[in-house]
């Protein structure tokens, strides 16, 4: 089974929403990625997304994007990732191997390197599904079948300005899990998300039995307490890659463990529901 | 109240059959590449400008400001001395120069604005590279009272003052961008990601046939205006097609504005300049479709130069309006269709054409333009004597005399 319907189909049964944190592959460099990736999974994390570098993110605000830059200029090539994951699942701990991992990449990348290569040495890396952030469903027919076809879920996302219609047909073309957008615009950490968000995404579920994760925004313990009364999984990107800006300068075991810290009282806010 | 239409063809025929079709696609290139959250935002400008397109009121409002305001039709000029000084094929200059804002940029910005306030929206904004994209946005927000922001590189405000500060006086907000390499590319990066949160009230304005369907389209139609006139223009003086057509290639807008009426036209060689930079290698030169391979960037599948990975390649161009690592879809199309040739001029053949064209016709192209000039020299004296060719002069070199006069030692300060 995949590792992500295994997850959602666990945490049903235990009542409990996902912690899902977003990290910068590569930033500030891969050996601390590699050595992220644990951490976050012993303090609480379910399921992380990979952030494939890309130099045009036009989705992303200014930390993200910041981020991928730092990576870049490192001269980090997404074969390099890829081993880092592929060494992460043959010899990290129990957890780690059954934590789902899914890459957060442009399809200018994908496209580049070709479907069916990076399908398949996303594969072998590990990873369980993509998130592939500038391809709407119109354009996403090939990769979803060739990604199925490797038991790779590929995620789609629906947003504040996705008109009510269009939301229905996204959420029959999603595997895996729907993505939901929290706010209309960039990532970015927000202190107050839109008043209707709740709202909107309880009416999603109304049309859906796939599990729903919000994204976008959220960096804080409150706000996950708060989301979980809606959603399946909670994704904090900015506020944990924020955390990285100036790792290059510090000792790398401070970062981790600080990245850590705050992952763990981010777990700590969702507690298991009655 | 504007008048009729005065040009034979209106703004809304679509000459071939080349596309785009329902998703945008020029053959294989073209579509939308970009966030779920920008996807109503382009069906709706989809719908309102297939409406408006329909609407007679909208495109006689439209063939008025052209008229009136921009100074439409631009002169088909015989450059003789140029023609001369080239050695071959008689060099005619579709003089987008002439038009208000000093570019051809301006006839596409009165039409998006247009339909900007069309569909209801207060603000408009826009990504510029040599600034006039920015400044004929500026220009029609400030026609129409619409609140416009242009995004422009920190090297780009750098190089092209003066148009920094004539969008300004106009009351644009000019955004400098620092991130990347300080030109196009992050500029409209940067444009992109204000529309992600702002499409519910504003409008982006893209100022080349690049981008996510529908804006190649809408943009190439607008631009088309300068070869409709050219078409009729050459017929009446010459009383034939041209042999060729040149025009410089950043975006590309230009050269699919005027090449554009020319395509169903088989005896008509069209030519697009690049810009070859200070030559071959990867980040000298920003010619995407001679040396670039196809890739996505910015929301289309089109010629991009990119590394092995994806990530796009830092270009260099000494035009700001031609630094820029991709290029319009329909561009890809007519390049793999071998409707259209591409080549590289470097920077230095377009220096050298912008002093020629001085001397020789007293007009100060834009160092984009002179690309286009370059090209049309080599052109002309490869077609001989007899031969007609026409080159479009995209616009006026006013705003690149600070930084000609950098590049030759003797700053304006
Ligand atoms: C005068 C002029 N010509 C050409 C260009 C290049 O754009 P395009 O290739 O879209 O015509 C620019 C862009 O700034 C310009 O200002």
């Amino acid at each position: 089974m995949n590792r992500i319907d295994a997850l959602f189909a666990r945490l049903k049964s235990e009542g409990r929403r996902a912690l899902m944190p977003f990290l910068t592959a590569g930033d500030p460099d891969l050996a601390t990625t590699a050595a992220l990736i644990p951490e976050l999974v012993r303090r609480g994390a379910d399921l992380l997304e990979i952030g494939v570098p890309y130099s045009d993110p036009v989705a992303d605000g200014p930390v993200i994007a910041a981020s991928y830059h730092r990576a870049l200029t490192q001269g980090i090539r997404v074969a390099h990732i890829f081993q880092t994951l592929r060494t992460l699942r043959a010899e990290g701990d129990a957890a780690v191997r059954e934590t789902p991992l899914i890459s957060m990449v442009s399809f200018s990348i994908v496209n580049k390197m070709g479907v069916d290569r990076y399908l398949n040495d996303a594969a072998t890396a590990g990873l369980d599904g993509l998130i592939v952030p500038d391809l709407p469903v119109e354009e996403s027919a090939k990769l979803q079948e060739k990604a199925t076809l490797r038991d790779l879920k590929l995620i789609q996302l629906i947003t504040p300005t996705t008109p009510r219609a269009r939301a229905v047909e996204i959420a029959r073309l999603t595997t895996g899990f729907i993505y939901y957008v929290s706010v209309a615009g960039i990532t970015g950490e927000r202190k107050a998300l839109p008043e209707d968000l709740k709202a909107n995404v309880a009416w999603l579920r109304t049309q859906t039995d796939l599990p729903i994760c919000i994204g976008f925004g959220i960096s804080s313990p409150d706000q996950v307490q708060e989301l979980a009364e809606v959603a399946d999984g909670l994704i904090v990107g900015s506020a944990l890659v924020r955390r990285l800006a100036d790792a290059a300068n510090r000792p790398k075991g401070d970062v981790v463990k600080e990245v850590g810290d705050f992952i763990g009282e981010l777990s700590g806010a969702l507690a298991p529901k009655g | 109240m504007p008048p009729a239409p005065s040009s034979p063809e209106s703004p809304t025929s679509r000459a071939t059959a080349s596309g785009p079709d329902a998703l945008g696609r020029f053959g294989a290139f073209g579509g939308r590449f970009v966030p779920e959250t920008l996807m109503d935002a382009l069906n709706q400008l989809s719908a309102a400008y297939d409406e408006a397109m329909a609407d007679p009121e909208f495109v006689r409002e439209l063939e008025y400001y052209w008229r009136d305001y921009v100074g439409r039709p631009s002169p088909l000029y015989k450059a003789e001395r140029l023609s001369k000084y080239a050695g071959g094929a008689d060099i005619y200059l579709k003089r987008e120069d002439l038009n208000h804002t000093g570019a051809h940029k301006i006839n596409n910005a009165i039409g998006q604005v247009m339909i900007a306030r069309r569909m209801g929206k207060t603000r408009v904004i826009a990504e510029t590279g040599a600034g006039q994209h920015g400044v004929a946005t500026a220009t029609a927000c400030a026609l129409f009272g619409i609140s416009c922001t242009v995004y422009m590189g920190e090297e780009d405000i750098r190089r092209q003052k003066l148009n920094v500060f004539n969008m300004r006086t106009m009351g644009a907000t000019v955004v400098p961008v620092g991130s990347g390499s300080k030109t196009l590319r992050d500029a409209t990066n940067e444009a992109f990601r204000d529309w992600m949160g702002s499409s519910k009230e504003t409008h982006y304005t893209i100022g080349s046939v690049v981008g996510p369907h529908p804006f190649p389209m809408i943009v190439r139609d607008f631009q088309s205006v300068i070869g409709r006139e050219a078409r009729a223009q050459v017929l009446e003086k010459v009383g034939r097609l041209p042999d060729a057509v040149v025009a410089c290639v950043g975006g590309g807008s230009n050269a699919a504005g005027i090449f554009y009426p020319f395509v169903g036209d088989a005896s008509v060689e069209l030519v697009g300049a690049e810009a070859g930079g200070r030559g071959g290698k990867a980040g000298d030169h920003a010619s995407s479709l001679t040396q670039g391979k196809p890739g996505v960037l910015h929301g289309s599948f089109s010629y991009v130069l990119q590394d092995e990975d994806g990530q796009t390649q830092d270009v260099h161009s000494i035009s700001a309006g031609l630094d820029y690592p991709g290029v319009g879809p329909e561009h890809a199309y007519w390049k793999d269709s071998g409707r259209v040739r591409y080549e590289s001029v470097t920077d230095a053949e377009a220096l050298d054409a912008y002093g020629v064209a001085a001397r020789n016709e007293g007009i100060l192209p834009a160092l984009e333009s002179s690309h286009a000039i370059a090209q049309a020299f080599k052109e002309a004296k490869r077609l001989g004597p007899g031969k007609v060719l026409i080159a479009c002069l995209s616009g006026r070199g006013d705003k690149d005399a600070f930084e000609v006069a950098r590049l030759r030692g003797e700053p304006i300060h």
